[in-house]
């Protein structure tokens, strides 16, 4: 009987904490590593073309998006439902890609600026003209390296 | 009564169970990385020059993509399933053909002295087609590369393409080298 009282009675002591930090920054680490920052705020619908020969774009820091797509519902008031160019967080023409490469390209590093890569995501509804004349301005813009963004296809053949 | 401690709860494996789930966090989550279809632009021309040679009607394989997503390959509709297989043929010209690119020998590393075809792919769409079907028909064209390097990489070094190092992926670049050339843009079959 005595041994049971033992361990009934008595005050409560804390429970050990010494351990709480590590799983504070377990978590912490989780959610570093699994999120990607959203950069920009997408106001053009873009459903991701598909292909199978796909390259990762691994180093972040040297690629510059243009975003094209028919403008969201909530902007189509405003910017009609023809496909749009987005640069940053806004509508752009096609004349204001050669000044926005520029501005991207003096944000790199000197080493970086000559392997810079621009990657177009564009709806896979969009008409070739208008990705045509992001083409040709690239190509003034002398942003050589371009990158057709795209999904993996799911059907294998 | 008196007052008497309650034995402490062990926490010594808590570090343990806190690094199996954080690796296990670890390995599960997949990070989307951006992918895409690469290619090189051609620098700005500042005048169209005049006197460019001219390139001989076998070495080029014509690619028109219309406003309706259809193909028209060297003159004839084509499912762009078939296109691979086309190009590859176009690109290695297996049995000399006469209506398939010529090829001149160059000495590669490696490989010592090889046929390289002279065939360009000229690949032109209407300002209507579809990004999707552009798109498709580029991967197609890359894929017969992609074939292609890869079945000389594993003849010749017993690896994939990917795996091989710098100066061998170089070589056999030599002997493949992605060689499209994307017109200017035009209204064929517009409407």
């Amino acid at each position: 009987m005595a041994k049971f009282r033992k361990k009934k009675s008595g005050g409560q002591t804390a429970i050990n904490t010494a351990s709480l930090p590590d799983i504070v920054f377990m978590l912490l680490f989780f959610f570093m590593v699994s999120t990607t920052m959203k950069e920009v705020d997408l106001k053009v619908t873009v459903k991701p073309a598909q292909a199978t020969e796909l390259v990762k774009l691994e180093k972040k820091e040297l690629v510059t998006f243009i975003y094209v797509g028919v403008p969201a519902k909530k902007f189509q008031s405003l910017y009609g439902s023809e496909p749009r160019i987005q640069l940053n967080d806004a509508f752009s023409s096609v004349s204001d890609i050669q000044s926005y490469i520029a501005q991207s390209r003096d944000n790199m590093s000197e080493a970086n600026q000559s392997k810079m890569i621009t990657s177009i995501k564009a709806d896979r509804e969009c008409p070739m003209g208008i990705i045509t004349d992001i083409k040709q301005a690239l190509r003034k813009a002398a942003a050589l390296k371009l990158n057709y963004s795209a999904a993996e296809l799911a059907t294998d053949r | 009564m008196a007052k008497r401690d309650v034995q402490e709860v062990n926490a010594g494996s808590m570090a343990d169970i806190a690094f199996l789930l954080l690796i296990f966090f670890l390995v599960t989550t997949t990070m989307d990385t951006d992918t895409g279809l690469a290619t090189l632009l051609p620098p700005p021309v500042e005048e169209e020059p005049e006197d460019t040679p001219p390139v001989k009607e076998r070495n080029v394989f014509t690619v028109l993509i219309n406003s309706q997503n259809q193909l028209l390959v060297e003159g004839k509709p084509m499912e762009v399933s078939e296109l691979t297989e086309a190009a590859k043929e176009f690109i290695v010209n297996p049995n000399d053909d006469e209506n398939l690119p010529e090829k001149n020998v160059k000495e590669v590393e490696f490989f010592g002295p090889v046929e390289v075809s002279k065939g360009i792919i000229s690949l032109q769409n209407d300002r209507d087609t579809e990004y999707q079907t552009y798109l498709l028909v580029q991967n197609e064209l890359q894929r017969a590369y992609n074939e292609l390097r890869s079945d000389l990489s594993k003849r010749k070094f017993g690896k994939e393409y990917n795996e091989l190092e710098d100066e061998e992926k170089k070589a056999i670049r030599q002997i493949y080298p992605r060689k499209i050339s994307e017109a200017e843009p035009k209204n064929i079959g517009g409407n």
